[in-house]
């Protein structure tokens, strides 16, 4: 099982000090998170995808090109690609570069983008959304499989012997998520190739991640990959830790109150009480995390969100610390534990690459 | 058959859910049928949460079930009075009633027979029912009885809020006993070559 980090890259004022990151300050912090990640054992870093204040992270290949070069085994994703405002063509060829230079260390996740203001930036209605996810994938996903494409849609020039260079390393293409919080079409399109399914899991009530999971395990059966068992699930998670459960509480709730998406909202507890959010001890951290296998089923990718709102890269590197020394060596031992021999792992460059000279031998 | 009232009275005791219970028992009168109330006073946190977060807590998810999966609703909301501190509203329906409505799904209403009312200061805001209450539940598609009834301070002491009662609940519970059995719960998927295809240029 893959366990990382999912990062926003929001600027967001410090309410304990009322500082606010430069740009550049936020954009180094999500390096340096990436590299913690790597040298305490974790598996993945991914970075959002935004193109409005006060979010920097609007070039991820950029970033996690930066990021491949420092690093040594993390992979590197994204959560999520905006597969509804980004030229299809464009995403083929910045993974593919990016594969290249990473070795393979690279995924990637579709997502659709909920700030309305986005889609006439880039030329597109957000009503379309949904149709845009569609149809824009299904061109990248034959971008990434034929050498020549002819091709014609509703939402994008036609085109004519294209060629997407450079081709995707070993001629496997990076391995693809699909996330969706209610959208039950996304769950769909996952199932249909066969890709990963990833649920966001923080914000909501767990209902939200158990409905669309078992919605996706059940159609990736129908399309004949393999058991629902078999399908490729990953969560997200949202906690803040300290030694002492009180200390984390006390430390956590200003950031809390006033953080953006939720703040201003219910209590701290009355959201641990109705969302996956855990801020505890890594015991506490433990405990829930593992209880998310009751509702979603033995999963393959846990990412954490630790840097909103706010917090001090220094207390986010704190975090990170405590996930890599004692809770996710826990988690890699329980989760195996009970795990069905069937169930696979995520897969990597090196799984598909081999899963594909078997298939041509 | 299920009847839901939904009540956003402010008061304790308030008129609104007098109204709300009146018309109740009138319903009940004429058909058969089990009836729940919704106090919107109760879920007022719970609802504003709603906004800032995007889900319902426990209650108002309970209560939005309620509502979304009634035979019929009665809903009722005080209308335009001066004294603030009974829950008056300016010029419409309460903002509470209105912001319970915002966060049902709008699909969710669609065929629902409703009977609208009010409470009010005076009989001057009576066309609050049609200006502001019939066309909320038209945009939601529900189904609004005719007869809509408003009970201004005076008309608790007044001949005639009991034949209007008489009358709207006599709708409802028609509308209520003709409506066609409830849709299951299935989540609809639409299968993902209709989808692809929906989206292939013709010819």
């Amino acid at each position: 099982m893959q366990f990382g980090i999912f990062s926003v890259g929001d600027v967001t004022p410090d309410p304990t000090t009322g500082r606010t990151p430069t740009e550049r300050d936020r954009i180094k912090a999500m390096v340096a998170i990436a590299l913690k990640a790597e040298e305490v054992g974790l598996d993945v870093f991914a970075t959002g995808e935004h193109h409005n204040p006060p979010f920097v992270p609007s070039s991820p290949t950029t970033m996690l090109g930066y990021i491949a070069a420092r690093a040594e085994r993390l992979i590197l994703s994204t959560a999520t690609t905006l597969i509804t405002t980004n030229d299809p063509v464009k995403i083929a060829e910045d993974f593919a570069m990016l594969q290249h230079l990473a070795d393979g260390r690279v995924d990637l996740m579709m997502g659709r983008g909920n700030t309305g203001p986005v889609y006439p930036w880039f030329g597109q209605d957000i009503r379309q959304g949904i149709n845009l996810a569609i149809e824009n994938y299904a061109l990248l996903h034959r971008l990434w499989r034929e050498d020549v494409v002819n091709w014609e849609g509703k939402f994008r020039t036609p085109l004519q012997s294209f060629t997407s260079t450079p081709r995707p390393l070993d001629g496997v293409p990076p391995f693809v998520w699909h996330g969706s919080i209610r959208s039950p079409e996304i769950a769909e399109q996952a199932a249909y190739y066969g890709d990963g399914f990833f649920h966001n899991n923080i914000f909501w009530p767990a209902d939200h991640t158990k409905r669309m999971v078992e919605l996706y395990r059940t159609r990736y059966a129908h399309y004949g990959h393999g058991t629902p068992e078999q399908a490729i699930v990953g969560l997200g998670g949202h906690i803040f830790m300290r030694r002492n459960s009180q200390d984390a509480v006390r430390e956590f709730r200003p950031y809390f109150d006033v953080a953006p998406v939720y703040g201003h909202g219910p209590s701290l507890e009355d959201f641990t009480d109705q969302t996956p959010l855990t801020v505890g001890t890594p015991e506490q951290v433990i405990e829930k995390t593992l209880a998310f296998r009751e509702y979603a089923g033995d999963y393959q990718r846990q990412l954490f969100l630790v840097d909103h709102a706010g917090l001090p890269l220094k207390t986010v590197l704190e975090q990170i610390d405590m996930l890599g020394e004692e809770v996710v060596p826990v988690l890699r031992r329980e989760f195996a534990a009970g795990r069905s021999a069937d169930v696979p792992e995520a897969p990597t460059h090196a799984s598909l690459k081999a899963a594909q000279e078997v298939t041509t031998v | 058959m299920k009847l839901v009232v939904v009540s956003a009275g402010l008061s304790v005791p308030s008129s609104t859910r007098l109204l709300g219970d009146r018309l109740a028992a009138a319903v009940g009168g004429q058909s058969d049928v089990d009836v729940e109330v919704v106090e919107l006073r109760d879920l007022a946190v719970e609802i504003a949460h709603h906004f800032t977060n995007g889900f319902p807590g426990r209650k108002l998810a309970a209560a939005i079930d309620a509502v979304t999966s009634a035979d019929g609703l009665v809903v009722v909301t005080p209308g335009s009075c001066r004294r603030r501190a009974n829950g008056c509203s300016s010029a419409s329906y309460s903002g509470l009633f209105k912001s319970f409505f915002d966060v049902i799904e709008p699909e969710a209403l669609a065929g629902m027979p409703v009977l609208i009312a009010a409470t009010g200061g005076t009989a001057r805001h009576s066309l609050v029912l049609e200006h502001a209450l019939r066309p909320l539940f038209a945009y939601l598609r529900a189904v609004v009885v005719p007869t809509g009834v408003y009970a201004a301070s005076e008309d608790w002491g007044a001949e005639g809020l009991d034949g209007r009662i008489e009358r709207a609940a006599g709708e409802l519970a028609g509308l209520m006993a003709g409506r066609p059995a409830k849709k299951g719960a299935e989540p609809e998927v639409v299968p993902f070559e209709e989808q692809l295809a929906a989206l292939r240029p013709a010819g």
